[in-house]
């Protein structure tokens, strides 16, 4: 008989110990999390479809709904792609099998990972297991709230300027974006693709590096990615000593930066600084500023043109109409939903005939502004450091009907993204009960870097990543 | 800045999108305050600029020329809506 596991504290680490001393069997482990699914996940939602044990040789992963997974329903979140089931499985899905990861399920995500909530998912939005009152973050929320609610090991989401980061500073547990380039987009539903990236959420900086190593390198199918320029570690020190944090002053002082969050921040670099790390102030002039309008005008347009494809022609929900393009029309109209509509309205503005240059144009040459600005920043210093998020998890509804209250969830995660660079969120306390992110921000393919400050942090701090509800 | 109801209809005319009349205008009235918050970028003079399509310095990859399976005509059409023999129906285009 199976030993009893408690999935809530249960690591992805230690149950792979598990499953190697076989003191579980894999389709054991998988049966359990699919039990602490069916007893939470009527609640929180994170799920939009769960998978039975396949042939796995060790743990279960849970996917975003935005990454193909052969024979496996995948919608992105979006009523356009209801049934659509891939022919083919995406790098990361198929890298995660290689590795002898079962599907557990497929997490849900707000329309297109379009949003900070999952409100936008056209199934229904997902809830914070701190707080089910609350939004778990988005878009990547699905995958943040399974791994604190002990319905999954790890996961994969996906971030464009702060899916990941975001929804794991909001559930208290650890996301990382990768440098951009150093996971393969083939097989994701694109949204920007100058921006998406793929990524791993999980309770501890260990799992998180481990997961990363299953899915990062060179992929021949997605020529922007590149080889990593050294094996993935992972983190063991629980010294910083030497270790140079800038803390950009624009980001940690921003407007709307709760002072619960402030004060949680500003303890966990005392800790740092206890650790032996050499804390110093910086300055990241235009990266706040400009960053959010910057995003909102790329990945917009990106999204208007690889948004494109859904035509009801190839694949997807085809509405009726006298002509070709009447029934093309119709179809978009009715398969999205009002955030998609939004952005493919402002990208297809932003980059039409007299405006493309005052706006799309203009963007992208803040752009370059913005990754001069984090390459000179990181000429100084190892790191960078600021919350993820401007506040705890704010209530469902709250700003559902502000698109740009909404975008500003963002703000302090996007620069980075724009610059291509890797970040990683970790919990360093509550404020209110909820949980407080720490951004850490490093030069591109400085993951390693960014592991062995979140496992040292990680160890001072004693974050408890269960929810205080269900301990 | 304010964007115009026929602004709006030609811009949905360009994406493909048939908005009702209720999407319209609130479309109208979101896009011009999103546009306002955007519209800051036009601040910054940039002559001197290059833009960025891509964060990463990358060169072309070469690939060898090797033949490879492709799909099955099933797979091709498994999610096509309308599937007329080896084709994908659609409405008259003209």
């Amino acid at each position: 008989m199976a030993p009893v596991v408690d999935t809530l504290r249960l690591t992805a680490e230690e149950g792979i110990g598990l499953v190697e001393r076989r003191e579980i069997s894999p389709a054991e482990l998988h049966a359990a999390y699919l039990e602490a699914i069916a007893a939470r996940d009527p609640e929180l939602h994170c799920f939009l479809r769960t998978t039975a044990p396949g042939d796995g040789s060790s743990i279960p992963v849970a996917l975003k709904d935005v990454i193909s997974t052969k024979g496996v329903e995948t919608t992105a979140g979006s009523k356009i792609l209801s049934g659509y089931t891939p022919i083919f499985d995406a790098t990361v899905a198929e890298r995660c099998k290689s590795a002898g990861l079962t599907l557990l399920g497929k997490t849900n995500t707000d329309e297109f990972a379009m949003g900070s909530s999952t409100e936008n998912s056209a199934w229904g939005p997902s809830r914070n297991p701190w707080d089910p009152s609350r939004v778990p973050g988005g878009s990547g929320g699905g995958s943040a709230a399974a791994v604190t609610a002990g319905l999954a090991p790890w996961a994969l989401g996906s971030d464009t300027g702060g899916s990941i980061k975001q929804p794991s500073a909001l559930c208290g547990n650890v996301g990382l974006r990768p440098t951009y380039g150093s996971v393969s987009r083939y097989g994701i539903v694109a949204f920007a693709s100058s921006l998406d990236q793929i990524g791993p959420v999980a309770k501890t900086t260990r799992d998180v590096a481990l997961l990363y190593s299953v899915i990062a390198g060179r992929d021949r199918r997605d020529s922007t990615t590149a080889e990593l320029p050294e094996p993935v570690r992972v983190p063991e020190a629980d010294s910083l000593a030497g270790v140079r944090i800038g803390l950009p002053v624009e980001l940690n002082e921003a407007e709307g930066i709760e002072p619960g969050v402030k004060d949680a921040v500003s303890r966990a670099i005392a800790l740092a600084e206890d650790l032996g790390a050499e804390v110093e102030e910086c300055s990241l002039p235009r990266s706040v500023r400009y960053g959010l309008p910057c995003y909102y005008l790329i990945a917009p347009a990106e999204a208007s043109s690889n948004l494109a494809r859904y035509d009801g022609v190839r694949y997807g929900s085809r509405s009726d109409g006298d002509g070709y393009r009447e029934m093309v029309e119709r179809t978009r109209d009715d398969g999205f939903g009002d955030e998609p509509k939004r952005r493919i309205m402002l990208g297809t503005y932003a980059l039409s005939a007299g405006y493309y240059d005052a706006f799309y144009g203009q963007a992208q040459k803040v752009r370059t502004l913005i990754i001069r600005e984090h390459r000179e920043a990181l000429e100084r210093f190892d790191v960078l450091a600021c919350p993820t998020s401007p506040t705890v998890a704010f209530p469902l509804g709250e700003r559902a009907d502000d698109p740009l209250a909404m975008y500003a969830a963002d703000l302090l995660t996007i620069p980075s993204c724009l610059a291509g660079l890797p970040g990683l969120s970790i919990p360093v306390g509550l404020s209110e009960g909820l949980p407080v992110g720490l951004q850490v921000i490093g030069p591109q393919f400085g993951e390693n870097r960014l592991f062995e400050v979140g496992h040292a942090l990680e160890q001072a701090i004693g974050f408890d990543t269960v929810p205080t509800r269900l301990r | 800045m304010s964007i115009s109801r026929d602004e709006v209809l030609h811009v949905a005319r360009l994406a493909r999108l048939a908005l009702t009349d209720e999407e319209v205008e609130r479309i109208t009235g979101e896009l011009g305050a999103i546009l306002d918050a955007v519209g800051v970028v036009a601040e910054l003079d940039l002559s001197d600029v290059p833009p960025t399509s891509h964060p990463l310095d990358l060169v072309n990859v070469w690939d060898e020329d090797e033949p490879r399976p492709s799909l099955e005509l099933d797979e091709t059409f498994a999610n096509t809506p309308a599937r007329d023999g080896d084709h994908f129906r659609v409405p008259p285009t003209v």
